[in-house]
């Protein structure tokens, strides 16, 4: 439902009723082919919000070159013969489709549902209603989505970074951090946006790629690169790249003359005032929340927070104030990619355990006709060549090629469409390959990648077998690339065509497997991850083996406090446990570590193992890795030899015991990064900051007259927990940045410690007087996560963390079909990003476990026993670890005791490397046999 | 008691990268699915952006 926003939700958990209101997009879905030639008649042109309005679109558009659904739509507010009645109307006139329909009209919508996710993202500050930037007075001065549009090839300069005022190339680009963030004089927003220091360095590398030679400049407070491998992304900006950081908040930017210069004051690293100049100046504007999103919280009728974010629980990231109504992305705070697509994942776990008991209620599957036989047939070949509008029949004589398609073996029908894919002609195609008795196509078109999903349905939909189509992309190889040359072009087309005719005719029906799914998961580890993982995947009905190699549940928790919001994570650990206990869909294995593992998704076996040799074997379908991580024992700043100076955890047990020695303390120093962000250990542990400046509140809060003095390298209390960070420089805690090359100094000194650090500020060396020195050590990897790695085939990354599959799109899937990872074993984070992490687990091992078999594509790597003698040459090269080597009899008429190889269907991915490894043709990839693909070269030669 | 007469199906509001994989997941579990955006398209703030960090793949 496009151009549809929620304007009532009444009713509960179970059962909501939504009113939808839908805009009329005054184009007909149905009918538009999304050829654009209403766009290039439409005579208004408006700023396009696509691109951030560094270009312009018209008032009938399409929203973006990729856009889902692609139909164009017409904007009420600019189009001509909207606001004047017989006016314009030229979109109509040459829409061949007839889609343009000017009486569109608002529809609204009554919509039943069970649950309600509210995913409605953010907007970017605009920096125009504080003047001080010059945003929309200077035009050299853009933000970082705008920036973002002039880097990319779809924007408006096609990646050519020119400046706004006079299209000159740039030579020198200031980024200025904050824009909108940190910031409550300006913007009222206090809190951190998460995303704009990664961003920035980002643009900086990228536009340093784009214009060599080009200087760029990031000013900021602290830099926020807390994510998984951003520390190193950071270090090879500052090394590599030669992006310049400098340490200071910008707070105006002036114009040089009229030359569209810029000037930007700002004090450098010495302590002195400095003025320089740049030719482009980008804001690194911050994430908030728009208006119409505070407008449908209130509809739904959740609660937020004073940032305007959806108020969670840390416990429960995903569930708003009101029950049956979830969150995922940046409404629930501001965040990346990887996490808003893992909150997604979560915001469908807690709905799936709110809703399990109506689980495939009301899903559908998709009917298709019973599959004609075709195996006895002779080729009856159907050629269906595209003229994509323009964009083929514009450069390839396409009549020409459906004249010669006519002339080749096998073909008995051809014919032409002005947009194959459209839902009509796809109609027509079915009735087509029915009426002219086709039992094989040819669709002259596009690119497989994208299209041949649809037309595989289209042949289902005919009744024949979904392999039996091959497309000849005569657009991407062809018409696009050879624009310039038209004859040449319809030459090649025609030589696709023949290839792809030669190949369809050899190519059989091919059946997809589907492979049984045990429907039971296994979680391993009983941390929080682990506990969350195991609890939701039962609650959602299935039955779940937990397995926690120590003697109790509750992992790290034991140890902690309190969540960044304050939340007790003792007690809620605590309750875990009990309901993990109570619950009995979990079977619980503690004391028990897995020794060996076989299978692949759906079908895993493990055998788990005690201290003293019990063992057990658990099937399983699926499997969510949670082993956690471990606080750095450090070898620093004369721990273990001054007894003074403790860890973090260390601690918080000391306070909490009331022990003498942290009680009494009437000076605390804390170090930041003890172990992290340095060499060999180039990551952020993500919490520390935050723990540390939390610690330091209790601490003043305690006695006000304590000193507390926090030294940090980049203060990192990202999203709201910046509230922390002023809270505790309001109650007079002390923040001294030290760098990387100038670590502070600890010396005992009679009962006290003596920590000596170099100010920044003051520009000499401190001495501060200690009772007790406090370390922030780095969170590292639980080395069990090499054993599971070399079991399960997972991947672990160079600091002994989990590598997922897929650092943005795939946050908690591996590679390895089946298996899942969440909480510190991939990467440390806070309590809550552990939890939404488990429940994205849970959610992407639900989508297979709700399924009694899953089905996978035919093309496969099928051994031929005749020619296969066993050499295993292609076990080497299968990168899925499909192939086994066997011996003994083969069956089926081979020789008895040889050695032959076997092919995992469900491991199998069909890449091929086996095929073209093969000497003996032993083994073949269905649809892409030796066969095919010598008619086809042979085609391609035939001329 | 949770009324489960409409539970078999969920509502997204919002088309952006979180929406689309709450809704794939929610559907590919066995959820009837009714995914509601505000623009004319689904894609939301990441369809914008040219590359993404920290792997600098294309955002598309």
């Amino acid at each position: 439902m496009t151009l549809s926003e929620v304007v009532a939700i009444s009713g509960e958990a179970g059962n909501f009723r939504v009113t939808v209101k839908e805009h009329p997009r005054y184009v007909d879905v149905n009918k538009c082919i999304a050829c654009g030639d209403c766009t290039a008649a439409c005579p208004k042109q408006v700023d396009s919000e696509y691109d951030a309005a560094t270009g312009r679109r018209k008032a009938i558009y399409v929203k973006y070159a990729q856009a889902v659904p692609l139909k164009y739509q017409i904007d009420a507010d600019s189009c001509i013969r909207l606001k004047k009645p017989g006016a314009c109307g030229f979109c109509e006139r040459v829409c061949t489709a007839g889609a343009i329909d000017f009486d569109d009209t608002v529809k609204q919508h009554q919509v039943e549902v069970g649950a309600v996710v509210l995913a409605p993202g953010f907007e970017a500050f605009d920096p125009s209603t504080a003047g001080v930037w010059g945003y929309g007075r200077y035009p050299n001065v853009i933000t970082s989505l705008q920036f973002e549009r002039y880097l990319s090839a779809s924007g408006p300069t096609e990646g050519h970074l020119i400046r706004p005022s006079d299209g000159r190339e740039i030579t020198k680009v200031a980024f200025l951090q904050c824009v909108g963030s940190r910031d409550e004089n300006k913007c009222g927003n206090g809190y951190c946006s998460s995303v704009c220091c990664m961003y920035a360095i980002k643009e900086a590398v990228m536009a340093k790629d784009h214009v060599p030679g080009l200087r760029t400049s990031i000013f900021m407070m602290d830099m926020r690169t807390h994510g998984k491998d951003f520390d190193r992304y950071y270090q090879r900006a500052k090394e590599e790249s030669g992006v310049r950081f400098v340490r200071c908040r910008v707070h105006g930017v002036e114009p040089e003359g009229d030359s569209g210069d810029l000037r930007i004051h700002y004090i450098n690293e010495q302590g002195r005032q400095v003025e320089e100049y740049f030719d482009l100046v980008v804001l690194s504007v911050g994430l908030q929340i728009p208006g119409h999103v505070k407008k449908l919280s209130e509809i739904a009728g959740v609660k937020l927070t004073s940032d305007n974010f959806a108020a969670t629980s840390d416990f429960t990231p995903v569930s708003t104030s009101k029950e049956g109504i979830f969150t995922c992305g940046a409404f629930a705070g501001p965040k990346d990619i990887p996490q808003s697509v893992l909150e997604g994942s979560a915001a469908a776990a807690a709905v799936a355990d709110c809703l399990a008991p109506a689980r495939g209620e009301l899903a559908r599957e998709k009917a298709y006709p019973e599959e004609r036989e075709v195996g006895g047939e002779d080729p009856r070949i159907g050629i269906f060549v595209c003229h994509c509008g323009s964009n083929i029949a514009g450069v390839v004589d396409v009549e020409a090629v459906a004249d010669y398609a006519q002339s080749l073996p096998g073909v008995v029908h051809v014919e032409r469409n002005l947009f194959s894919c459209a839902q009509d002609t796809q109609d027509q195609m079915v009735q087509t390959i029915r009426d002219k008795g086709l039992n094989r196509v040819v669709v002259a078109a596009c690119t497989p990648r994208t299209h041949e999903p649809l037309f595989r349905e289209t042949l289902k939909s005919a009744g024949l077998n979904e392999y039996l189509v091959e497309m000849a992309n005569i657009r991407n190889q062809n018409s696009w690339v050879h624009a310039d040359d038209k004859k040449m072009a319809t030459a090649k087309a025609k030589d696709l065509v023949r290839m792809g005719a030669a190949k369809v005719a050899r190519q059989i029906s091919l059946q997809p497997i589907s492979v049984p799914i045990t429907q039971k998961g296994l979680v391993v580890g009983g941390g929080i991850a682990g506990m969350t993982a195991a609890l939701n995947l039962a609650d959602q009905g299935f039955e779940v083996h937990l397995v926690e190699k120590t003697s109790g549940l509750g992992g790290n928790a034991r140890y902690l406090g309190h969540t960044w919001s304050g939340e007790a994570i003792g007690d809620r650990a605590r309750r875990m446990v009990d309901k993990v206990a109570g619950n009995e869909n979990i079977n619980l294995h503690t004391g028990f570590e897995v020794t060996t593992a076989e299978g692949f998704v759906g079908n895993f076996r493990t055998t788990i193992a005690t201290r003293d040799g019990l063992t057990k074997t658990i099937e399983h379908g699926v499997g969510v890795v949670a082993i956690g991580g471990k606080a750095l024992r450090p070898r620093e700043y004369g721990y273990d030899r001054i007894p003074s100076v403790v860890t973090a955890l260390e601690f918080d047990r000391l306070f909490k015991l009331k022990e003498q020695h942290a009680l009494g303390a009437k000076s605390v120093v804390f170090i930041q990064c003890v172990g992290s962000r340095e060499e060999g250990r180039m990551y952020c542990s993500k919490v520390c900051c935050t723990h540390s400046v939390q610690s330091a509140i209790e601490l003043k809060q305690e006695d006000p007259g304590r000193m507390v003095y926090i030294l940090y390298r980049d203060m990192r209390t990202y999203g709201q927990r910046e509230a922390l960070f002023k809270k505790a420089r309001e109650l007079g805690i002390i923040f001294i940045n030290y760098d990387l090359h100038g670590k502070p100094v600890v010396s005992e000194n009679g009962k006290q410690v003596t920590v000596e650090v170099w100010d920044h500020v003051l520009h000499r060396p401190l001495q501060i007087d200690a009772d007790m020195v406090v370390l922030a050590t780095a969170i590292v990897a639980n080395p069990d996560a090499e054993k599971l790695n070399r079991l399960y085939k997972l991947s672990v990354d160079g600091d002994g963390f989990f590598q997922e599959a897929h650092a943005k799109l795939r946050p908690v899937d591996f590679a390895t079909d089946g298996m899942f990872v969440a909480g510190l074993a991939h990467y440390p984070k806070p309590v809550e990003e552990s939890v939404a992490q488990a429940l994205a687990a849970s959610a992407r091992a639900a989508t297979l476990l709700s399924r009694s078999q899953v089905s996978l594509d035919a093309v496969k790597a099928e051994p031929n026993l005749e020619y296969c003698d066993g050499c295993a040459l292609c076990i080497d090269v299968c990168p899925y670890h499909a192939i086994t080597l066997v011996e003994g009899s083969a069956g089926g008429g081979a020789p008895a005791e040889k050695k032959y190889i076997s092919v995992n269907k469900a491991q199998c991915k069909g890449c091929g490397l086996c095929q073209g490894t093969c000497p003996k043709r032993g083994v073949a990839v269905q649809g892409f046999t030796m066969e095919q693909i010598s008619a086809q070269i042979e085609a391609a030669l035939a001329v | 008691m949770l009324d489960t007469r409409n539970a078999g199906s969920v509502m997204i509001v919002g088309g952006g990268i979180t929406g689309m994989q709450a809704a794939l997941d929610l559907a590919d579990s066995g959820y009837y699915v009714y995914l509601v955006e505000r623009s004319g398209a689904i894609g939301g703030a990441m369809a914008q952006l040219d590359k993404t960090f920290p792997t600098n793949d294309c955002s598309m």
